[in-house]
């Protein structure tokens, strides 16, 4: 029973209890029985599930989390060229 | 097998082929039947003969209606084994109580694609039954075409063979759930619903060596290759990274938990053609506005007869099977 | 830095080199790993985002999963199916409740099957779709078969909420809705001494996505603390999962056993606040919950507060609803497979006489079940 999908706040009806999220150009409404008054915003990024809003999701956290992997790749990237360099140092074939 | 008909035997998956087999191949056995082409081969291999029926459900869709799709969906059929749409039979159920106009406009949709296909209605029935007997009205329409090229069919892919898609997928699908009551979702998503009969011509007429094609309806593409490699026996190897599919289609299927080529499509084609071939099977299918971003996702090999593998970009694989159950958003 | 975009929150946590980066680094530090480890991931959408992804084609053979109980769906045990279907065939009444429900057999049949044989059955995608139903169908009685973990759970209570504030009349309610901790303590817990080897003891817990969004992560303190088990909770996405296992081989290399969060972007100590509260409004915990494969959990299960007899379908209809238990079927291993002691594989009716189209036992019966997900995408292992 969990799941649920990112999507784009863009309309809120207070009247209603009820915002209009976009997941990539479909949107629906949603009810916001879950979150406290005032806390959601449109253009806030939320977690949608069965036809509620469920929480904020925090923008700091998912920006750090593709920075860390950025690095890894970069590291990664460093050490397979090291490699290959060292490979090439040491290949017997090598002239001198 | 159930006692009872239930919903999933009619989703053009696996309990869909179960039902068929058990019950109406059974009774019906013959040659010409148990090749499962999208459309019969008779008359000595020179005509192409298919029926099938309309149910949809909203009647009215963005992209199209039951009477286009009427069309659409049998000369299709007939395109599939390389036929020429020429003449067709349209017989329609219709509830007591059902808008004249809305009647009109669906005939007027019907009249239009049969135009655009060369075709006419030569015969036809008529029947009206009480409240509550259909839903609203159900249309069935057979044909009859003439086949320019011979020898299309889907028992003869081997791995001399590249798998082609002619468009991005599952837009009929995402379209009839986003429009149904019950699902509010506001989107611009279109159904595909078209004709496909000038595509195949033109491919005809350029000499492209064709080995299989089939529209992708109930059970979208995942059920055409799977009956593919089922019937040659031969395994379909799919880069995952080159399925298309629009933002729009990939929205609702994150939405409702779909995945897009199991969606049904009503103006997109699945092609099996000689390998040498690809490239100008390419720049036909883009030169039409319904197929300019043909795409080739796939192989033929002899890993796992009868089945279909994905193979993601990160070094993965599974299979991809026939779609089972009613196509329920998976809430999980 | 950067502003995120929607597709990041899509595209960066399932980037292919990103996944290849994790795999490498796994396989890497997993070398110095001093024994097999066996991680659980207890919520059934990772067991799906597991096996769609491929992802043990990934790991060194030294990282084993164990498939945990997380799909609600999957534990319903048959007798509360029955309730389901006998309450579906009541006169004029609506059955609603979600998706995947309508599949599951119970000893009469599915939900599917009482729909087939004509009652009125509604699945819904949101149990606000409910207040339509009723509101269509004011001479009917509309009740909710409320199912889910506790993900799920608020959802059902902010449709009380509405029900009761409006005062509508003809919407009740039967609550089937569990706790994932209690589970969690119940398999550490019923291990037989002799299968406690390094084949099949539970090492370590992948925490589930969403349902920690709504309770928090507080709630798995217990387990490295008293159990000595550690526990990261992870999102769904391939690149969350990887993530998540790296964070698992770097505890057991670093001697440690903590409380993790991968999740950060969503999951937060204490979880949504108003959500939880909803909870404790309308529901307290039931002394058990029978799982299907797992038998009676103790406080695992909810049941509306005894304030809201009025509108609780399970007291009002008492009298028509069984109250015997239901064996399981004899070659149904799903007890086996749930508690991590065998796979799918090893089931003797696994992929013949029971399958996704004719399910037998609670793991094959959703498609998030460890047995469907083998089924579907676990060939290739």
């Amino acid at each position: 029973m969990c799941l649920s999908i990112p999507s784009k706040v863009v309309k809120i009806d207070k009247e209603c209890n009820v915002a209009t999220v976009d997941t990539m150009g479909v949107t629906r409404e949603a009810g916001l029985e879950l979150m406290e008054e005032g806390d959601v915003k449109i253009g806030d990024y939320v977690l949608l599930h069965i036809g509620f809003i469920m929480n904020k999701i925090d923008e700091t956290d998912a920006l750090e989390s593709l920075k860390v992997y950025n690095e890894i790749l970069e590291k990664l990237d460093e050490e397979d060229r090291r490699n290959l360099v060292e490979e090439d140092d040491n290949c017997p074939n090598r002239g001198a | 097998m159930n006692k009872q008909i239930t919903l999933a035997m009619g989703n053009g998956g696996e309990e869909n082929n179960e039902l068929i087999t058990k019950i109406f191949y059974k009774a019906f056995k013959n040659e010409i039947l148990e090749k499962s082409e999208d459309a019969a081969v008779i008359h000595n291999g020179e005509l192409a003969f298919s029926t099938d029926s309309f149910t949809v459900n909203p009647l009215f869709f963005p992209g199209g209606d039951i009477g286009k799709l009427a069309i659409c969906g049998t000369c299709n059929d007939l395109a599939m084994m390389g036929a020429k749409p020429k003449y067709l039979t349209c017989s329609v159920i219709i509830e007591e109580g059902f808008a004249t106009r809305e009647l009109e406009k669906i005939v007027r949709s019907m009249k239009k694609e049969l135009e655009d296909n060369g075709a006419v209605v030569v015969s036809g029935d008529t029947k009206v039954v009480p409240r509550g007997s259909v839903d609203k009205i159900f249309i069935n329409t057979t044909g009859i075409g003439v086949i320019e090229k011979q020898g299309i069919s889907s028992n003869n892919i081997s791995k001399e063979d590249v798998i082609l898609v002619s468009r991005d997928l599952g837009r009929h699908g995402a379209t009839i759930f986003a429009a149904r009551e019950g699902i509010e979702l506001t989107s611009d998503l279109q159904s595909d619903c078209a004709s496909l009969t000038h595509q195949v011509q033109a491919l005809i007429k350029a000499g492209v060596n064709i080995t299989a094609l089939r529209d992708a309806t109930r059970g979208g593409v995942s059920a055409v290759l799977n009956e593919w490699a089922k019937q040659s026996k031969i395994c379909i190897e799919v880069n995952e990274d080159t399925i298309p599919v629009s933002e729009e289609v990939e929205g609702i299927c994150e939405m409702l938990g779909f995945e897009a080529v199991n969606l049904a499509n009503e103006g997109t084609f699945v092609l099996a053609i000689k390998k040498d071939d690809e490239q100008k099977t390419l720049d036909i299918l883009h030169s039409f506005q319904n197929s300019n971003n043909a795409v080739k996702i796939g192989n033929v090999s002899d890993a796992y007869l009868g089945k279909v593998l994905l193979l993601s970009s990160y070094g993965t694989k599974r299979f991809l099977d026939t779609p089972t159950g009613e196509l329920l958003p998976r809430i999980c | 830095m950067n502003k995120l975009q929607l597709k990041d929150l899509y595209d960066g946590f399932r980037n292919p080199e990103v996944i290849k980066g994790f795999s490498k680094l796994i396989n890497e530090e997993a070398k110095q790993l001093k024994y097999p480890i066996n991680i659980m991931e207890v919520c059934g959408g990772h067991t799906h985002s597991i096996m769609k992804f491929g992802l043990p084609q990934l790991l060194p053979e030294n990282i084993n999963f164990i498939h945990g109980p997380g799909c609600p769906v999957c534990i319903m045990p048959k007798e509360r199916i029955d309730h389901a279907y006998i309450l579906a065939q009541q006169e004029d009444t609506i059955l609603v409740t979600l998706g995947d429900m309508i599949k599951v057999p119970g000893s009469k049949g599915s939900l599917q099957d009482a729909r087939a044989k004509g009652a009125d059955v509604r699945f819904v995608y949101s149990p606000l779709d409910t207040l339509k139903i009723a509101d269509e169908n004011p001479d009917k009685k509309i009740i909710f078969f409320a199912i889910g973990f506790e993900t799920t759970t608020p959802m059902t209570t902010a449709l009380i909420d509405i029900v009761l504030k409006r005062g509508i009349k003809n919407i009740f309610f039967h609550i089937n809705h569990v706790t994932v901790p209690e589970v969690m303590v119940e398999l550490i817990d019923s291990r037989d001494e002799h299968v406690d080897s390094y084949n099949n003891r539970i090492d370590a817990f992948l925490g589930p996505s969403h349902v920690s969004v709504i309770t928090g992560s507080k709630i798995y303190e217990k387990f490295p603390k008293k159990y000595h088990r550690p526990v990261v909770v992870a999102g769904f996405e391939p690149v969350d999962v990887m993530e998540a296992i790296l964070m698992i081989v770097r505890q057991f290399n670093e001697s440690r056993c903590e409380l993790e969060v991968e999740y950060k972007r969503s999951v937060s100590y204490e979880g949504n606040l108003k959500a939880q509260a909803l909870i404790e409004k309308y529901f307290e915990k039931a002394d058990l919950f029978k799982w299907r494969g797992l038998g009676n959990v103790p406080e695992s299960g909810y049941r509306l507060r005894s304030e809201y007899s009025n509108i609780d379908a399970e007291k009002i209809y008492s009298d028509i609803l069984p109250k015997e238990e239901i064996e399981d079927h004899k070659l149904c291993i799903c007890g086996d497979i749930l508690r991590g002691m065998a796979k799918p594989n090893e089931c003797t009716i696994f992929g013949t006489a029971c399958k996704p189209s004719t399910p037998l036992g609670s793991c094959m019966v959703s498609s998030e079940g460890a047995c469907a997900a083998y089924y579907k995408y676990g060939n290739l292992l």
